[in-house]
């Protein structure tokens, strides 16, 4: 490259840029005053009980397949808000985009406990209004009670449910008792095997299998499964947590690491075992955005998907548990061949009390990031 | 044109600036349009590339925040974290499978390339259309074909075991050559185009001349044809290599999380560990990559220009 | 040309190989079956799926915004960059810079914009990732658009110049028509990358907005459904159409010179 003629050109560069970044300042200040301005006000509980819903709309965040498909056309007909769906395929993708700038656009995100807890730690959730949820009462007593938001201070359950090994009863030689036989599969299994990819879950097989709490943040044991993670790595065919159910229906994968729910236990030949070892509780949530300009709409919409018609609709759809006894004890009564299908969906509260919550570490929770890193790139 | 009459026009040339001082009234006016051409782009292209990247690099040096985002202090820690053997061999990994992509697309590419320029004029076009055509629908659904056709119970396996090849099926899915025939897949036009441009160019005479001197079709081929196309093999490879290094899409669909590139390294640190200040580390040593090897390719292309050159 | 059929071995391998997953895709995506991967008799239920598919559509709709606005700032900006790279100076310095996102990898691009808008506190939406698109396609319009400059004769532009026009009238009377087929084919070039842009649009999108390459990864994450498949067979079907329309185009133009 030509110096001198750089040179020549260096003054107008250096004002260009000086402009740039000025501008570049300003917007960042006026950015962030506003936010602080906007910060004590939005922690005033000053939500509007007769606020005129016609005039809000509502965005959710979710998984893709997670809600039923007309519950945007269902909501606008009963409140005349209408509602936009936006998928998200793991927590993580949920936190980058709930996180990247002062107001991501949603209302109500679904996402798991510990992220829930990592959201409002950050203060970007609000506390929730229990005047404005009375169908709250609806859920179990032990739903209030769940460990990363006791009392359901800025979360509302939607599911709950544990991760267990999900698998083909005509292709594993014997069924699975125990994580080892994830994470050390028999020879014939080998590359028929998946387990998943976001960062607690990939760690709890092997956690709980060395018999470690899977919210522990001790380098020593992290050491340890760490080890039995890359040796488990060597028999898998894929890290999956979206379509483990569609590769085990298809006869690609024997025996996968499953939530309960997405364990397609519809299919005959395919059964849900929780490991003796032990597993966790989680749940996932929806949360209101203290950004959102729309936060009448956010709570109606809570409140009617607790509902217990609405909520047993939901699971009815989705296979999942839900934490809302009316809606449990309505779907038992009215879709009993469904729940005699689907196992997993007759696990009651105390049956999932026996496994751990997960709930965020806080600073720890680097530990597992770093964690699922390596193992991921491990060759 | 009528334009050319309207400019012609002698009462163009008496403008509100052609009173006085005409010459100074022109440089003022020169330096008027140059601001007024280069300005918008160039500004733009300050403040949404040269100050984000600058950003970026200037994290390198900074501890991550715990929910993404920096924290102003300054550590060395990204740059040790990069020479950590397991980051290392993902990166060397990535170069690699980029390297063999690039090289398996100029096997394919070249005789394909030159097979298109002796085409007939018409067909040259169609076939040309043909190659790129691929490349006009979504990236992403390319990707996804080949799921349907690699995986266990797709159309490959299905083919084999029916025509009594294999048994069982294979596992053709989720390893390193998967990814390497999705990166091919998707990049081997960039290939074919450049080849095809610099071989069109060559002239037929000179091969002729080589045939009659007495040289075989391979000495040919070697002495004359494939040092004038030198230039657009260099582009070819650059065009391929490029997109390779930083893809993560395909070896996220098509190697099943198993086996990562350095794009996914990347993509996580943003997505998932949120760890800005080592994402932006692993992107530096990309581009860093890239720098050494485009200087490569000024310099092979400066050596093969000179031939270049005299053809002409 | 002694052994034309050993060359042509090469050469219908990389046709068979292009084609064969599209060919799949095609016949697939007219499968009356779930399954796919065996064809159970011809339908085009999975049309009528994606015809339904809300998320699809805003998809396509925000797509076709982005492209359209990155597409005109690209143009004009891109147009204006060649012609003052072209005429008003001589740094290759400039020409590097100007070249600087087309051969920037794309990765690289998208986290430096996401760490820029996360800085400026900027939210995220359709702007962020017109924004986005224009810094690449400015760069491609730019470089058509120089590529046409330096076969065009200059001498009417320094005629004009000489007779005393202001740089704005030899601008529009002269330069302008000039380049028109090289600024429509710039244009053209940036509206299509930025169709099919991925890996920007994924990090400068907000999450409520998504344009149609996130709304394919994200089915493509959730497995694999038929309806891409008609997806897919519907842009070939468009981008067949396009490329058609541009060669006609193209040959007209080319009459024009």
């Amino acid at each position: 490259m030509s110096r001198t003629r750089c040179t020549r050109r260096l003054p107008a560069a250096a004002v260009a840029a000086g402009l740039a970044l000025a501008l570049a300042a300003c917007g960042g200040g006026g950015a962030t005053t506003s936010a602080d301005d906007a910060a004590p006000s939005a922690a005033a509980d000053q939500l509007n009980p007769n606020a005129d819903l016609r005039k809000q709309s509502l965005t959710i965040t979710i998984w893709d397949g997670y809600s039923p498909k007309d519950l945007p056309q269902q909501v606008e007909k009963k409140f005349g808000f209408p509602v936009k769906v936006a998928i998200h395929d793991t927590n993580e993708m949920a936190m980058a985009k709930l996180t990247a700038g002062p107001d991501s656009g949603v209302d109500v995100a679904f996402v798991s406990g510990q992220y829930a807890q990592a959201l409002n730690e950050q203060g970007l959730l609000e506390p929730l209004h229990p005047e404005l949820i009375p169908n709250l009462a609806n859920l179990f007593p032990e739903a209030s009670q769940l460990s990363y938001d006791k009392g359901n201070k800025f979360s509302v359950p939607y599911t709950w449910g544990t991760t267990g090994i999900c698998y083909r009863t005509d292709m594993v030689k014997s069924e699975p008792k125990s994580w080892n036989d994830i994470l050390n599969p028999p020879a014939d299994l080998k590359g028929k095997v998946t387990m998943m990819t976001t960062e607690r879950w990939l760690a709890l097989p092997a956690l709980k299998s060395l018999g470690y709490s899977i919210n522990t943040s001790d380098d020593k044991q992290l050491a340890e499964a760490k080890d039995l993670l890359l040796k488990a790595k060597t028999s898998l065919l894929a890290y999956d947590d979206t379509t483990f159910g569609e590769k085990l229906d298809k006869g690609e994968a024997a025996m996968v690491e499953a939530w309960d729910g997405w364990c397609p236990t519809t299919n005959p030949k395919i059964k849900f075992a929780i490991p003796q070892e032990g597993s966790d509780l989680w749940a996932d949530t929806m949360v209101v955005m203290k950004s959102s300009k729309n936060k009448e709409a956010a709570h109606e919409f809570i409140n009617y998907i607790l509902d217990p018609a609405i909520h047993s609709w939901v699971s009815e759809n989705i296979l999942y548990k839900v934490p809302n006894k009316a809606a449990m004890d309505m779907l038992a009564k009215n879709k009993p061949d469904l729940l005699e299908a689907n196992a997993p969906l007759k696990m009651t509260p105390a049956d999932l009390l026996k496994g751990e919550s997960i709930i965020d570490l806080g600073e720890a929770s680097t530990k597992y990031t770093r964690l699922s890193t390596e193992v991921s790139a491990s060759q | 044109m009528t334009t050319e009459h309207d400019i012609a026009r002698p009462g163009a040339a008496t403008g509100p600036l052609s009173g006085r001082s005409p010459r100074r009234a022109r440089v003022l006016g020169r330096a008027a349009a140059r601001l007024a051409f280069l300005g918008p782009g160039v500004g733009y292209l300050i403040v949404l590339l040269i100050v984000p990247l600058a950003l970026l690099l200037s994290y390198t040096i900074f501890r991550r925040g715990r929910f993404g985002g920096v924290v102003y202090e300054t550590t060395g820690e990204n740059f040790s974290r990069l020479v950590d053997p397991l980051y290392l061999d993902v990166f060397l990994g990535s170069i690699q499978t980029a390297a063999i992509t690039t090289l398996a697309a100029l096997l394919l590419g070249y005789p394909t390339a030159y097979a298109i320029a002796r085409l007939p004029r018409r067909w040259k076009t169609i076939a040309l259309v043909a190659v790129v055509l691929p490349f006009w629908t979504n990236f992403l659904i390319r990707v996804y074909a080949w799921v349907i056709l690699l995986s266990g119970p797709g159309l490959v396996n299905e083919a084999l075991t029916g025509i009594g090849l294999i048994d069982e099926p294979l596992e053709l899915l989720y390893n390193q050559g998967t990814i390497v025939t999705g990166l091919l897949y998707s990049y081997l036009p960039l290939m074919v185009l450049p080849l095809y441009a610099a071989i069109e160019r060559l002239d037929p005479q000179l091969r002729e001349a080589s045939a009659n001197l007495g040289a075989r079709p391979a000495r040919t081929f070697w002495s004359v044809t494939l040092p004038l196309s030198m230039p657009g093999v260099l582009t070819g490879c650059m065009f391929v290599f490029v997109p390779c290094l930083g893809n993560f899409v395909i070896p996220e669909i098509l190697g099943g999380g198993r086996s990562i590139m350095v794009g996914n390294l990347i993509r996580d640190q943003f997505l998932k560990a949120r760890d800005w200040p080592f994402g932006a580390t692993l992107a530096l040593a990309v581009i860093a990559a890239l720098v050494v090897l485009l200087f490569l390719q000024a310099w092979a292309s400066r050596v093969y220009g000179g031939t270049g050159e005299r053809r002409a | 040309m002694r052994r034309p059929g050993l060359l042509y071995v090469p050469f219908w391998a990389t046709y068979v190989f292009l084609y064969t997953p599209i060919v799949v895709l095609v016949v697939m995506s007219f499968n009356a079956g779930d399954s796919p991967y065996t064809f159970e008799g011809a339908s085009l239920k999975w049309y009528g799926e994606l015809a339904g598919d809300a998320t699809v559509r805003q998809g396509l709709v925000n797509t076709l915004i982005v492209a359209a606005g990155s597409t005109v700032l690209s143009t004009v900006l891109g147009t204006l960059l060649a012609v003052g790279m072209a005429r008003y100076s001589r740094s290759r310095l400039l020409d590097a810079f100007g070249l600087l996102p087309a051969v920037l990898p794309d990765l690289v691009l998208a986290i430096a914009l996401l760490v820029f808008y996360a800085a400026v506190q900027m939210t995220l939406g359709l702007h962020s990732v017109i924004m986005a698109h224009v810094v690449f396609g400015m760069a491609f319009v730019a470089a058509v658009v120089r590529t046409r400059l330096s076969h065009a004769d200059t001498s009417l532009e320094e005629a004009s110049r000489d007779l005393g026009a202001t740089p704005l009238a030899t601008f529009t009377r002269i330069t302008l028509p000039t380049l028109a087929p090289g600024i429509v084919a710039g244009a053209l070039l940036a509206f299509t990358l930025s169709i099919d842009e991925f890996v920007i649009a994924f990090f400068t999108a907000a999450p409520t907005e998504p344009t149609l390459p996130i709304v394919i990864y994200s089915m493509v994450r959730f497995g694999v459904t038929p309806e891409i498949n008609a997806l897919a067979t519907i842009l070939l079907a468009v981008s067949f159409t396009v490329v058609i329309v541009a060669q006609r185009m193209t040959r007209l133009t080319e009459s024009f010179r």
